[in-house]
């Protein structure tokens, strides 16, 4: 028999052990799972983990991939972690994305071809806002009326799509571009171009934002008191109230902040590795950030870990099925799996596990 | 005996570190309503979850109808013929009135039989109930009849009432009562506990008064006035010790028509409360639990807002929250430890900060002095004697009389020229109970005015110069401790003021 009983305090121990559990479950269960598909599955995994980053052909080619994947993740997952942790789920980060990307390209593409320096800051500036004002939809919905952020915030995302494609097929349309779809490309527009900082490091501005992001939900969450407040709301919602935390606005400012992050997120890809505002040049980057959220324990560094480890599944993903012939949807299987035995995992920093003989009752 | 319904007989259930029931032994005939009288914690919960099966007695009998009655779950209860109606409704607000009576039977009949069925015995017991509405959509008594026709249709030949009133309006309750006399007059007794003494005078034939465990009376309640029935409840055995008498300071908080409507279902409303207290003074506020202590302790911490209300220091601060009152010297400690006071899954020191941010400044431009918390965590450790590893450890690893501790020290700590407390010593073993009344008096005794709401009479009158009580979301009129009688007390608690005729008071039937 096992039982389960309740820690005091939760274990810190556990905390940091679980995701690395989690990890070496997850490549266990996928392995199985490859070998069921008839494919070797110690190979299927040194494809996914080992060679994108020190293979001697794809190496050099993946490596740069890493952090050009890694950044949004992590810099819309710290957006969302901030919600998250005071109980607040913005579940349409890929929307806030989406319409901060068209907003801040708009922006770019008004003054095609300028040259100005300022042109750049103001486009991430446009990203930014455009994103925050998709989040304060279901913000001051909320706040106003008692609405569910989680299904406003997710049906939101159908709509910043639609607008995607309207964006794409029509106003911002590459009037060059001979009626495809598709607006110009930011490579051939240098003011405008989130180009990369280093050659051929996958370093552009996007992820140094990412990075500056981390350190600022860091400070904020242990040094600050708003941080403070975000994490009281999150454990005891009461409590925060006799402390003197405003809900409504408490709401708003983590909603503004996740969709800010991810406007700018946004702004990063379709500048610089997207290059153009096209239907489908966003990944569902919104999405998968939701799980490097939760795998980095809703804590920064946890989510900057959790970022550069999703986008190691990714590219390694990519490279499996390439290499190995993998369907897509086993990779996707095998990415579900890391945040199933994460949260299952879970249990072990709140709960001890006691293994119980059988007792004969009385 | 031979006409005894359900005899109980020396009765014993204990709990580690309380007894709860001791030797109880009584007698329902059958057609009777009989009253069980007590005070929050005399016992009756317990007393009435034996019989219907919640718990093992430890020692004593039960006989119903002349045959040994042991139930050993609910269900066995409800095959004997006893039903319970809980003060708090277990109904599925998504599920219509039908759906949710067949959920809580043994063998339900066919939807369309269990419909026809729910219909006559409405119409016969004259509660009125459509069984295809919504249980979301009912008021409280409606949700109240869906529970008694609940026990009806079982054909109970014992039915348990555990406060049915406190959720009613006096319309409501008058037909309750109609409902409950048809039912008595066909032969069903009726076990029906209350603290509303009029209440019981209009409706019982016979009274047990549980006191701590055990039956201290018993009477008939309709030849007793509400006086002596409080007298009897309260017992005469209320310790007020003498105290030194202190010259009344100044007003510093004044309450004046404070109205509030209860931000959850089934709070209470407050009805226009006014209140004074003096630097120096202890207010002691007793009452019944649910009778508006949480709500008034939320009008006065921050947590709810009365424009107007509210006077501290001559200034009007009832539009403030919780901090800018902290600043302005107005603490408040609410009821609850984990959750409310103290964020369970949080260190000390953050839970010191929780309410200390603002006069102990441990903020700076808004980032958090840490170093200044743990500092203030350490003095409420030391200060208060709370027995704990560390200012690192999670609240929750605090045992409750160790973060009661905590929490009221952390309040003192602060030096408030008001500290508002509710419960302060509920679920507190007696020596922690004895410092915080001590630290409570302390701060009053150095200038502060304490208002102190709890249930234990006891602890009020060794704390409070003057007293009061809620009831009904109402607070009657202060009057000094020194020299009060225990049928004052009661009779406060239940609602009648002292100029008031017992005929007269509001809330009763």
């Amino acid at each position: 028999m096992i039982r389960l009983e309740k820690r005091p305090s939760p274990s810190r121990f556990w905390a940091t052990a679980t995701p690395i559990l989690a990890v070496i479950a997850t490549m266990i269960a996928g392995g199985i799972m490859f070998a069921l598909l008839g494919k070797d599955p110690l190979e299927a995994i040194r494809t996914i983990f080992w060679d994108p980053l020190f293979h001697e052909t794809f190496g050099p080619y993946s490596r740069p991939q890493l952090l050009v994947k890694a950044g949004p993740l992590i810099l819309i997952a710290i957006g969302l972690s901030l919600g998250f942790r005071a109980g607040i789920w913005n579940i349409g980060a890929e929307g806030q994305y989406i319409v901060g990307a068209i907003c801040g390209a708009g922006v770019g593409l008004a003054f095609y071809p300028t040259d100005s320096v300022l042109l750049f800051p103001a486009m991430v500036l446009a990203g930014a806002l455009g994103g925050w004002a998709w989040a304060m939809i279901p913000g001051l919905l909320k706040v106003k009326f008692g609405t569910n952020e989680i299904l406003v915030s997710l049906m939101l995302v159908y709509v910043a799509e639609s607008m995607l494609a309207s964006a794409s097929q029509g106003l911002l349309r590459n009037p060059e571009g001979m009626g495809f779809p598709g607006s110009r490309n930011f490579k051939e527009f240098p003011a405008g171009h989130n180009a990369e900082i280093f050659t051929n490091s996958g370093m552009h501005w996007g992820v140094v934002a990412a990075f500056i992001a981390v350190i600022f939900a860091y400070v904020l969450l242990t040094r600050h008191m708003l941080g403070f407040q975000v994490r009281l709301t999150g454990e005891a919602p009461r409590a925060a109230k006799f402390a003197g935390v405003k809900p409504a606005r408490l709401i708003l400012f983590s909603l503004g902040v996740s969709g800010a992050l991810a406007g700018m997120a946004g702004m990063f890809e379709v500048t610089g590795p997207a290059g153009q505002v096209s239907i489908d040049f966003n990944s569902g980057y919104g999405f998968t950030a939701i799980i490097v959220a939760f795998l980095g324990r809703l804590n920064p560094i946890g989510i900057l870990l959790a970022g550069l480890l999703m986008a190691l599944t990714y590219i390694g993903g990519e490279l499996a099925q390439l290499m190995l012939g993998l369907p897509g949807a086993a990779i996707q299987m095998f990415q579900g799996m890391l945040l199933f035995f994460l949260l299952a995992m879970d249990v072990l920093s709140n709960y001890r596990v006691r293994w119980l003989r059988k007792e004969v009752t009385s | 005996m031979a006409d005894a319904l359900l005899t109980l007989d020396g009765l014993r259930k204990a709990y580690p570190g309380v007894v709860a029931n001791d030797d109880v032994s009584f007698t329902i005939k059958p057609g009777e309503v009989h009253a069980l009288l007590g005070e929050n914690g005399a016992g009756k919960s317990t007393l009435v979850k034996m019989i219907y099966g919640l718990v093992k007695p430890d020692q004593g009998a039960m006989v119903l109808n002349g045959v040994p009655f042991t139930p050993a779950n609910p269900a066995a209860a409800r095959a004997a013929g006893v039903a319970m109606v809980f003060q708090h409704f277990s109904l599925f607000d998504a599920l219509n009135v039908a759906e949710n009576i067949a959920l809580g039977m043994d063998n339900p009949p066919h939807p369309r039989e269990l419909s026809q069925r729910i219909r006559d015995v409405s119409n016969a017991y004259g509660l009125p109930l459509d069984p295809d509405r919504t249980v979301g959509d009912l008021s409280a008594g409606e949700r109240q009849r869906v529970e008694i026709i609940r026990c009806l249709l079982q054909d109970p030949k014992l039915l348990i009432m555990d406060e049915p009133t406190s959720v009613l309006t006096p319309q409501e309750v008058e037909i309750l009562f109609t409902t409950l006399r048809k039912l008595t007059a066909e032969g069903t007794a009726i076990l029906y506990i209350s603290h509303k003494l009029e209440e019981i005078r209009a409706l019982c034939e016979h009274a047990t008064i549980l006191r701590l465990g055990q039956v201290v009376d018993t009477c008939d309640p309709r030849e007793k006035s509400a006086r002596e029935l409080a007298e009897m409840m309260v017992g005469s055995t209320l310790h007020v010790p003498s105290r030194a008498e202190l010259a009344p300071g100044e007003v510093i908080l004044s309450v004046d028509g404070l109205s509030l409507k209860s931000a959850t279902e089934f709070g209470t409303n407050l009805h226009d409360i006014h209140l004074e207290v003096r630097a120096g003074e202890v207010l002691g506020i007793g009452g019944v639990a649910g009778n508006g202590q949480d709500e008034l302790l939320g009008a006065l911490s921050g947590e709810a807002l009365a424009p107007g209300a509210i006077t501290l220091k001559g200034e009007a601060i009832g539009h403030l929250g919780p901090n800018p009152r902290r600043s302005r010297g107005l603490l408040t400690a609410p009821e609850e430890r984990l959750g409310h006071a103290a964020a369970p899954d949080m260190s000390l020191t953050e839970n010191a900060l929780l309410t200390g941010s603002v006069r102990k400044h441990l903020t700076e431009k808004g980032f958090l002095k840490w170093g200044a918390a743990e500092a203030f965590a350490l003095r409420i450790i030391e200060a208060f004697d709370v027995r704990t590893p560390g200012p690192d450890n999670a609240a929750r690893s605090l045992s409750g009389g160790n973060l009661q501790k905590f929490v009221i020290g952390r309040e003192i700590l602060q030096n408030p020229d008001v500290l508002a407390v509710n419960q302060p010593t509920w679920g507190v073993d007696a020596s922690a109970a004895a410092d915080i009344r001590q630290a409570l008096l302390d701060l009053a005794h150095h200038g502060a005015a304490v208002i102190v709401i709890s249930q234990d009479l006891d602890e009020l009158m060794e704390v409070a110069d003057r007293f009061t009580a809620l009831n009904e979301g109402r607070l009657a009129d202060p009057v000094p401790t020194r020299g009060l009688t225990v049928e004052d007390i009661g009779l406060m608690m239940g609602g009648i003021s002292g100029d008031m005729t017992d005929d007269t008071a509001e809330g009763a039937a």
